[in-house]
């Protein structure tokens, strides 16, 4: 058990670096929707499962589909498609 | 001190200085500038010419000047983002060592003797079954004991939702056809007819919303609640947007019906809570007891306010993606 | 050289809800990026969750539902935080779903993300 509370933690903290540093946004969004499940799993673990239903449904779905809302919004997946250089995304 | 005299340009004494610094003359002054001398209109002509050529020489040592000093500032602004990064990063670093520290000293973790575990925790564990009738000790804590800070939470959300919708609407009415269609262009965007993403959604909304009302209703006696329902309501009726288009739920979701659900449950949850403190708060008996522990009709007001609070999130939830899409619910 | 922290030995979920507190607030503080910012700040809102619900939780007990009429406190983890941190949860998502709707306004407005930029558009505007 001690093996899995482990593997989950050092999942959160690597998730949550990358979700950071990460220059492309789509990615760093879909990172951050895999940090909101694992922190789910987390909760299911600490023995909270209201949390966890809370959580599954908020944080990974509607707080990430209104990234992506705003992704589209701000039109950073359109210049993804037209140009792959990342330099150009990451100066939006 | 000796007192100010305002009058000090005009005064006698002022005048004499002025003379015996020769900056003027006093018969001059008298007289008056009217006879204009050849000397000073020769002078005046000098000047001109002179600040002509001056006014030139300022341009091209302005131009000197400001591309240097765009070169300086530049490099000071460089200098500046270093020095602020070093600090904020220094900043950030010793916030975190400072807050490590403090948790290292913490009583340890999972331990009963903690004294998080105190009796407040034992009066909602113990008495809560008798006094709310909620199995669920999580929900019978938020809406019985606490329920005035979940009234809070969905006036919150609410006005949230308002927020956007003040920041994102647009108007018709007032802005020109072609500005608007530039500006929203997400509207061309609208779900063209994908087969598989309309017969997967055909299957899964009525599943997904299905599941989200069982939730809710059964906030009581298992784990969930309002807040989980409502959010899994909210996000079957965006899928449902996304496969099937804005007319499609504009004939069941409109502006109307996200105010008249919201305004009502937030209405119902404030008048219910009035009654509840008004007649069973802490001694006197309550009308709707608490019921047999288990069943769906049971906990007396939990289970109407979790539906309404689920209803308050599922309209906020999609008025969200609704207003972020296309401005406008 | 590291004694002052051994203390953390048994008290990984509190660490870990630190070290991610940590690297929101340094996203928060240092990224330019706008959308980064309120990314940084949603995970500083889940860190200080998980130091909650750590807080609460007890060895060898269930969590709060009432299983068999047994209501003794020795059954059941503390629900408190439970409670607070399902209010919490749906206010992060309101205040994140309203500083997107500003950083769309803000987009529209100045066609950059960047903080950086929008100030010096600002600037250049004041003067």
């Amino acid at each position: 058990m001690e093996i899995l509370y482990a593997i989950l933690l050092v999942f959160l903290i690597v998730c949550a670096t990358f979700a950071c540093l990460h220059k492309n946004f789509l990615t760093s969004v879909i990172i951050f929707m895999s940090y909101s499940v694992v922190m789910a799993i987390v909760w299911m673990l600490l023995e909270s499962p209201d949390l966890a239903i809370t959580e599954a449904a908020v944080g990974a779905g509607v707080t990430s589909i209104l990234f992506f809302v705003t992704l589209k919004k701000i039109h950073a997946m359109d210049q993804e498609k037209n140009c792959d250089e990342e330099t150009d995304t990451s100066e939006i | 001190m000796s007192k100010i005299r305002r009058d000090y340009e005009n005064s006698l004494w002022r005048k004499l200085v002025r003379f015996v610094y020769g900056e003027n003359d006093s018969f001059h002054e008298k007289a008056g500038y009217d006879i204009e001398h050849p000397e000073t209109e020769k002078r005046k002509e000098e000047t001109f010419f002179e600040e002509v050529d001056y006014t030139k020489k300022k341009k091209e040592s302005d131009k000197f000047f400001a591309k240097y000093s765009a070169i300086a500032e530049k490099r000071g602004e460089k200098v500046y983002n270093h020095f602020y990064k070093f600090l904020a990063a220094i900043t950030c670093f010793s916030i975190i060592m400072i807050l490590l520290v403090t948790v290292a000293k913490l009583p340890s973790f999972g331990n009963p003797d903690n004294p998080v575990n105190n009796e407040v925790s034992e009066r909602y564990i113990e008495q809560g079954l008798e006094e709310t009738g909620a199995v669920n000790i999580v929900a019978g804590m938020i809406l019985d004991y606490r329920a005035f800070d979940t009234l809070g939470e969905s006036h919150v959300l609410f006005i949230a939702c308002v927020c956007v919708m003040i920041l994102l609407r647009l108007d018709k009415e007032t802005n020109d056809p072609e500005k608007l269609k530039a500006l929203e262009n997400d509207r061309d965007f609208e779900p063209k007819n994908e087969a598989i993403l309309q017969h997967a959604a055909k299957i899964l909304v009525p599943v997904i919303i299905l599941f989200g009302i069982y939730i809710v209703l059964n906030g009581h006696i298992s784990p969930g609640g309002g807040f989980a329902g409502g959010a899994i309501i909210g996000s079957g009726l965006i899928l449902y947007l996304n496969a099937f288009g804005f007319k499609k739920t504009e004939m069941f979701f409109t502006t109307k019906t996200f105010s008249v659900v919201s305004v009502s449950s937030l209405l119902f949850y404030s008048l219910s809570k009035t009654y509840s403190f008004f007649t069973g708060a802490n001694d006197l008996h309550s009308i709707i007891g608490p019921g047999t522990p288990g069943a769906i009709l049971s906990a007396g007001l939990i289970l109407p306010l979790n539906i309404a609070v689920g209803a308050v999130v599922a309209c906020t939830m999609y008025g969200f993606y609704a207003l972020f899409r296309k401005g406008g619910i | 050289m590291l004694e002052f922290l051994s203390g953390l030995n048994d008290k990984p979920f509190e660490a870990v809800a630190i070290i991610l507190f940590g690297i929101g607030f340094t996203t928060l503080f240092l990224h330019p990026n706008l959308i980064k910012k309120i990314m940084g700040l949603n995970i500083m809102d889940t860190a200080v969750y998980l130091f909650l619900a750590a807080k609460g939780f007890i060895y060898g007990r269930k969590a709060p539902i009432v299983v068999d009429g047994v209501t003794s406190m020795e059954a059941y983890i503390n629900p408190i935080p439970s409670g607070l941190v399902l209010t919490g949860i749906v206010v992060s998502v309101s205040v994140t779903a309203v500083m997107l709707a500003l950083t769309v306004r803000l987009y529209r407005r100045y066609h950059t993300l960047d903080i950086d930029e929008i100030l010096k558009i600002i600037r250049k505007e004041g003067n």
